[in-house]
């Protein structure tokens, strides 16, 4: 039996599905009045401290809700659990071999477990990875990088995915500089040249430079909804 | 590894546009700033595969070059590496016109 081949035209976009969940979450979000921050870094950038000087900060003054997402362990959760506040972590390790990044399906399964009618303000801790968180939105209003110093200034030009996507950029660990050779004028150049005006500010969890001017930076968007 | 993510996602609306019958071919469209690893969209697509009708298919990735238009110049140039940059005057301000497709073109379907 000969058997032809037929051709079928689809023109599907690969990432509708993804989006079209992202906008499902979005709709939650804003019926819930929750303004939706992804968070996203490379591993270790300083997201998590970040989490905690803001919410020293901000905790008794906006109400947040944070969802951890990690590919294992809850280790990140435990550390803002001591802050009492709406709290979800999402594990990525049951997707396919431990996904590197949260998806909107991801992110769906988590909401279930936060009163988004208590909460102002949501950050989604994205996994550690500088590629492809990128590529998927949860149903964000906006997307945060954090960025730190160790990191080489290069990077925007070899990741210009993710820093081209962000709407705020926190250059973190700036207690740093001295001992490094990071050039700070050529980082923000390069990131310029990616992302042309993005807003940076200049942070350290450690001595707490910059926190006023990120939590000023959420007060704002709170007012603009 | 957004590629599996990706491979999984093509796999699917190839299995659902189908129409029951095994698919031989998918061909998309991958534009250049999706940072996509070919290889490794091709060896997730093959894994995924398996079990379905689109098991065995061959992969046909058409690889769409950037372009953009200046808002300075307004010269429309192709982008051939980062940073990102007018062909015409050097600026940095584009409005992305090609490079961001990932989009699965078409299927070749075995006649029942």
């Amino acid at each position: 039996m000969h058997r032809t081949a037929v051709k079928k035209v689809v023109l599907e976009n690969v990432l509708d599905a993804n989006d079209t969940l992202a906008r499902a979450n979005r709709d939650v979000f804003d019926r819930a009045g929750t303004y939706t921050i992804n968070m996203m870094s490379s591993p270790g950038a300083g997201k998590t401290a970040l989490l905690e000087r803001t919410l020293e900060r901000l905790r008794g003054e906006l109400r947040l809700g944070v969802l951890e997402g990690d590919v294992q362990t809850t280790l990140d959760a435990d550390r803002l659990a001591r802050f009492h506040i709406p709290l979800v972590q999402v594990n990525t390790d049951p997707g396919f071999g431990g996904e590197c990044h949260l998806d909107a399906n991801m992110v769906r399964s988590g909401l279930g477990e936060l009163p988004l009618d208590d909460i102002d303000i949501l950050i989604i801790e994205n996994v550690g990875n500088l590629v492809c968180p990128a590529e998927f939105r949860v149903g964000e209003d906006v997307r945060v990088m954090v960025y730190s110093v160790t990191e080489g200034e290069e990077k925007p030009l070899k990741y210009p995915l993710m820093f081209r996507s962000a709407d705020l950029v926190l250059v973190n660990k700036v207690d740093l500089l001295e001992h490094l050779d990071f050039d700070l004028e050529q980082f923000l150049g390069n990131l310029d040249a990616v992302n042309p005006g993005v807003r940076t500010v200049l942070t350290s969890a450690r001595t707490g430079q910059g926190v006023d001017e990120w939590c000023g930076w959420l007060r704002q968007r709170l007012e603009n909804v | 590894m957004h590629e599996l993510s990706i491979a999984e996602s093509v796999v699917r609306i190839a299995s659902r546009q189908a129409d029951g019958r095994r698919v031989t071919k998918v061909e998309m469209k991958v534009g250049y700033l999706r940072q996509v690893v070919p290889s490794a969209l091709a060896f997730g697509f093959g894994l995924l595969a398996e079990g379905t009708p689109v098991e065995g298919a061959e992969l046909e990735m058409e690889q769409v070059p950037a372009e953009g238009r200046c808002r300075r110049c307004g010269v429309v140039s192709g982008l051939g590496s980062f940073p990102l940059q007018c062909g015409g005057c050097g600026g940095f301000d584009l409005e992305i016109l090609k490079g961001e497709e990932l989009m699965v073109e078409s299927l070749e379907l075995e006649e029942a």
